[in-house]
């Protein structure tokens, strides 16, 4: 359980670290918390050459919040941005959701930006990210980008990222007045990688369900969002019966069987959670309404 | 005052220096050392063709690469078998490194030498094996339908066949008016101490000695094996068990592989050489334990009470044999707990499969032993309708008919005699702590408010201490340090308090005065090690045997300079004094100063010796005939058997009723290990147990495909349980005195673990209304077999229907 020799870039600022990238391409791995990089590397899963280590770079550790969303930098640790009061009551779900994000001492370690370029489909800040309908902010040598999350996950593992690109911070939007989140899911283990997990987003307007949306952790390729407003929209929260999202929830999720559980243990899972959540979700509206 | 130290709840005297950073464990010696690493077999069977290791000669820091054929003497033989049995009649050993065949994944082939660790993994990458595949075994049916075999000349892939019955089993079956039948199964898992295995070794050319460490539950053993191997006098080699990270079993085994070829090499090398093992190492190459399959057949009368019990197990014991069967044995004899069957008959098979060998981890074959008994325990009181502590009470063999024979032998060769235990107060105990008798109203609480609970029981009994012996030595200087050495092995248990108590204790001296070293042969050349919940009964008690030895000296040579008679003297807080009379006294550093006529003035205590300097008697040698220099005890405590703890647990869970999620709402503990002699430790011992106790029971396994490769091999996969999910545990200690030793204890180390599976099991069966037949099982698990249950495929239990067709367990013999 040591890694495959590579040679170790410390660089200080991103055009630095963007010229190594350029530099070395497919043989590079940027490095920030490290806590999904560093097993691979220990067990040799993978074998980079290059490690292009970005924590002494400059201008990548901030937390930005202003009326139109959250801005996290690429060295901001989910302890950070657990902790962080603004972030929190600019977007709780952040918060909701980090408090699922593995342990304390991973997330004492462990970058939300770096869990989001992983595209690792277990993971709870992708969900989060497409649930608010985010955007990834991408430098490199030959020009930067803003990547909507849309476009950015393309399946497991998977991302529309170049190698010649490092991840500067990630924004997540905020929802419309009104919206309540809610997070939930289901481990083997407090802090194990997901059976299911789910993300809920409703918006009350007029004392009435105006937009409700979901998104799924471990159960789908790729993290994106489904909207289920059609099947509540103009219900009063409390008169809403939950459940009827249940069909279009099976109809959504793909989860696969592996060690822990079977491909329709985890489809039930996710389908409970999801009604369970959008009731919270609902309830937690109504109590930022009043 | 000294005194009230037995039986205290002492705080653990290692904890500052292990919590702070202090501990001195494998890897945090040797840092210049040579780092060794191996190519394992990625196959679970096959031949090997041809090994080409040129590709690693040009790893920068690379010092040596061997295989099998570089290995010379009886370093190139089989590992030894530790523990023949009669009934092992087909035990196999492996080669420290693979000679032409490997039989699982993880077996080492090549051994590679380099600067450090990271390029002999570099050097290992590079080398090329080539293998022709074999036909694979895996689990325990392809074992029993042997259509492969692991071993050529193994036929059925049985190593060993072993049957014990008391009574005419088959003549009370049938003459029982019910009968039942259960399969029982319960998969494999694992010690996993923190700490993996690791060893060093330091050559020492210039005197030809050898010093060895290793991450080992015996040092002594460790010692003679590799003294054995490398044909080396025993008074050359010593081996030292520094801190030790857990230990649970797997590190009892011994010689493992490394433990041969670390200090082969050391030699070879004239150089400092360490293989520390990593994670994925100890899942693939140390041991598993657990893994069997049971069939039940039981008699019992209108009452419940066991008229005949026949019980046939398979045992899966992986690849090799070098523990023998212990395993299966403690599993066949355990089994029967508290309770005495008037018929008992149990055969096991011990089979092969391509799989990681088997040695005992923490309870060794009895939490299987004791989930077929409990179980059919609860069967049983489904059957007729009866109360599940009931039906265990009308079983129990009762204080009065203590010492009880089972008319079996134990896994020391010796008869399985229960020497004490009060199980009617262990149960009542329990009873009152869980509020057995007021479930129903919790039940139909519960379940208005949707919810789904259950209550589950299990008992135990435990043979503990088991021989041949332990010894223990200490040595009083002339400072009043007492140096105190037992040669067994410490892996956290807390030795360093428990040995400490007992010698202040019996000697009379303040705890802070006294200290303990285990586990180096340098201080105590015999002793066995520390497994089988042995330590505290063994050492404990030869260091007390120890302590008085010295006492006696003590006061010996206090009375003649004080000039009074020994039974006036008592020792208390380091000083011998007249009973009485204070005043007149000297302290236990003194009487060391005058045990030795050797009486350089080097400290203050000798120079204060002098004015008790005696006449100079010419016709007196200095040291007499029967005594020798020095204020020292030692001595050896040897049993004629093992002395038998038990216990009780309940458990109250509550199983979701959509998901299926199972959780632990209590869990409750009555335990007796005779005599405490500190019971924070005890309550440690068990609060450990119990933790693992429900890793078997709700998460653990080792998930094996059919070709051998075992899929979760990481803490990613395998799920050791976290303290998350480890309930908080009730405990309430009787404490009924073996009457076998001196300190009237019994062993507490793995008495924790037994019976939780049974107890889970038991209160998921509870909350379900179906049997549970098979641990550990997860929330899918339980969601598929309610899924079974909805649709007729699983039968309810009785109290759970009217029918009476679907019954829970045919009640037709079934033989297997």
């Amino acid at each position: 359980m040591k890694p495959a020799p590579f040679v170790h870039h410390a660089p200080r600022t991103v055009d630095e670290a963007t010229a190594v990238l350029a530099d070395v391409g497919h043989d590079g791995k940027v490095l920030a918390g490290g806590q999904s990089l560093i097993p691979l590397l220990n067990m040799r899963l993978a074998s980079p050459g290059h490690l292009v280590d970005v924590n002494g770079v400059c201008g990548l550790s901030d937390i930005r919040v202003d009326g139109s969303g959250v801005r996290v930098g690429a060295l901001v640790r989910h302890a950070e941005l657990e902790r962080d009061p603004r972030a929190y009551a600019a977007l709780p779900l952040l918060r909701q959701a980090l408090a699922h994000v593995a342990h304390p001492v991973i997330r004492n370690r462990g970058t939300t930006v770096g869990s989001i370029a992983h595209a690792d489909a277990a993971g709870e800040m992708p969900a989060v990210l497409a649930l608010t309908g985010g955007l990834v902010e991408a430098a490199a040598a030959n020009g930067d980008r803003e990547v909507a999350v849309a476009d950015f996950f393309l399946g497991a593992l998977e991302t529309s990222l170049r190698p010649e690109e490092l991840v500067v911070a990630v924004r997540f939007p905020l929802f419309p007045p009104g919206t309540g989140t809610a997070f939930a899911e289901r481990a083997r283990r407090h802090g194990d990688y997901a059976l299911a997990g789910v993300a809920a987003a409703v918006t009350i307007v007029d004392g009435v369900v105006a937009r409700a949306r979901l998104s799924f952790v471990s159960v789908t390729d790729v993290p994106g969002t489904l909207d289920v407003t059609e099947e509540f929209a103009g219900l009063e929260p409390e008169a809403a019966h939950w459940r009827d999202c249940s069909d279009r929830v099976r109809a959504h999720v793909a989860p696969e069987t592996d060690l822990h559980a079977t491909a329709e243990y985890r489809a039930m899972l996710a389908t409970e959670l999801a009604w369970r959540t959008l009731a919270e979700a609902a309830s937690n509206a109504l109590t930022v309404a009043a | 005052m000294t005194t009230q130290l037995f039986g205290a709840p002492v705080r653990r005297r290692e904890d500052p220096r292990l919590l702070t950073g202090g501990g001195r464990y494998l890897d945090d010696l040797g840092a210049g050392a040579l780092a060794a690493a191996f190519v394992r077999s990625p196959h679970a069977h096959a031949r090997i063709l041809d090994i080409d290791v040129t590709g690693a000669l040009d790893v920068d820091g690379l010092v040596a690469v061997y295989t099998y054929e570089d290995l010379p003497g009886r370093v190139a033989e089989p590992l030894p078998l530790l523990i023949p049995h009669p009934a092992l009649t087909h035990g196999r050993t492996q080669y420290a490194l693979a000679r032409d065949e490997v039989n699982h994944v993880g077996e080492p082939v090549v051994m590679v030498v380099a600067r450090d660790r990271y390029l002999a993994e570099d050097a290992c990458e590079r080398i090329r094996v080539e293998y022709e595949p074999l036909p694979v075994v895996v689990g325990i049916e392809a074992a029993r339908r042997a259509d492969d075999l692991v071993h050529p000349d193994v036929p059925g892939n049985v190593a060993a066949h072993l049957v014990q019955e008391v009574g005419d089993v088959e003549a009370a079956l049938e003459g029982a008016p019910h009968t039942l039948t259960l399969d029982l199964s319960v998969e494999r898992s694992a010690s996993m101490p923190l700490e993996g295995k690791g060893v060093l070794a330091r050559w020492d050319a210039e005197q030809g000695e050898l010093r060895l460490f290793s991450s080992t539950q015996t040092s002594t053993g460790v010692r003679a094996a590799v003294a054995a191997k490398l044909d080396l006098p025993l008074a050359k080699v010593e081996c030292i068990a520094p801190d030790v990270g857990g230990g649970f079993g797997v590190k009892i085994n011994h010689p493992w592989p490394e433990e041969v070829l670390v200090p082969w090499a050391a030699r070879l090398l004239d150089r400092e050489v360490k293989w520390v093992e990593d994670r994925r190492e100890h899942f693939i190459s140390s041991a598993h334990e657990r893994g069997q399959l049971h069939r039940v057949r039981v008699g019992f009368d209108d009452d419940g009470r066991l008229l005949a019990l026949d019980v046939r197990f398979w045992h899966d014991n992986g690849a090799y044999t070098p523990y023998g069967i212990i395993v299966p044995i403690i599993t066949s004899t355990q089994l029967l707990g508290p309770y005495k069957p008037a018929a008992y008959r149990c055969e096991f098979w011990s089979l092969y499969t391509n799989t990681v060998l088997v040695t005992p981890y923490r309870g060794a074959g009895r939490p299987q032993g004791c989930f077929a008994m409990e179980r059919t325990m609860d069967a049983i009181a489904d059957r007729l309708g009866v109360d599940r502590a009931e039906v265990r009470s009308r079983n129990f063999i009762l204080p009065s008919e203590m010492p009880y024979d089972q008319g079996l032998l134990f896994q020391d060769g010796r008869p399985l005699k229960y020497d004490s235990g009060d199980f009617p107060a262990t149960l009542a105990r329990l009873k009152a702590m869980v509020a057995w008798d007021d479930f129903g109203d919790y039940r139909r609480q519960a379940e208005a408010e949707g919810r789904r609970v259950g209550m589950g029981i299990g008992c135990y009994v435990e043979g503990t201490g088991v021989g041949p012996y332990e010894g223990g030595h200490i040595q009083v200087e002339t400072s009043g340090r007492v140096n105190v050495s037992t040669g067994l092995t410490s892996q956290g248990q807390g030795h360093q308090t428990v040995f400490a108590q007992v010698v202040a204790h019996e000697l009379g001296v303040p705890l802070e005065d006294v200290f303990v070293t285990t586990g180096d042969t340098r201080r105590m050349p015999y002793a066995v090690g520390t497994f089988a919940s042995r330590a505290a009964v063994m050492s404990g008690n030869a260091l007390a045997l120890a302590a008085r030895a010295l006492r006696a000296k003590a006061l010996r040579i206090a009375a003649e300079a004080l000039e009074v008679a020994t039974e006036d003297l008592e020792i208390v807080e380091g000083v011998v004094r007249v009973k009485g009379a204070p005043g007149t006294s000297m302290s236990l550093g003194t009487v060391s100063v005058m045990s030795n006529p050797l009486r350089y003035a080097f400290d203050e205590a000798a120079k204060a010796a002098t004015q008790f300097a005696g006449a100079n008697d010419p016709d007196r040698a200095p040291v007499a005939d029967d005594d020798e220099p020095g204020l020292e005890g030692r001595d050896f405590y040897s049993p004629t058997q093992a002395t038998f703890a038990n216990g009780m647990h309940a458990a109250v869970v509550e199983t979701d009723p959509v998901t299926a999620e199972i959780r632990i709402l209590r869990y409750c503990v009555v335990h007796d290990c005779g005599t405490m002699i500190n019971p924070m430790i005890v309550e440690g011992q068990v609060h450990g147990g119990v933790a693992q106790g429900v890793g078997g029971a709700l998460y653990e396994r080792m998930v094996y495909d059919e070709s051998g490769q075992l899929l979760n091999a990481s803490f990613m996969d395998f799920l050791m349980p976290y303290a998350s999910e480890v309930p908080y545990i009730e405990t309430d200690h009787l404490e009924t005195p073996s009457p076998l030793n001196p300190l009237g204890i019994k062993g507490a180390g793995e008495a924790g673990c037994i019976p939780v599976s049974a107890v889970i099991a038991s209160a998921i069966e509870d909350a379900e209304g179906f049997p549970i037949t098979s641990m550990p099982i997860s929330p899918v698990e339980l969601w598929e077999l309610r899924r079974r249950h909805e649709a007729g495929d699983l039968p309810s239990l009785a109290r759970s229907t009217t029918s009476a067709g679907s019954a829970a367990y045919p009640s037709t013999l079934e033989a297997p």
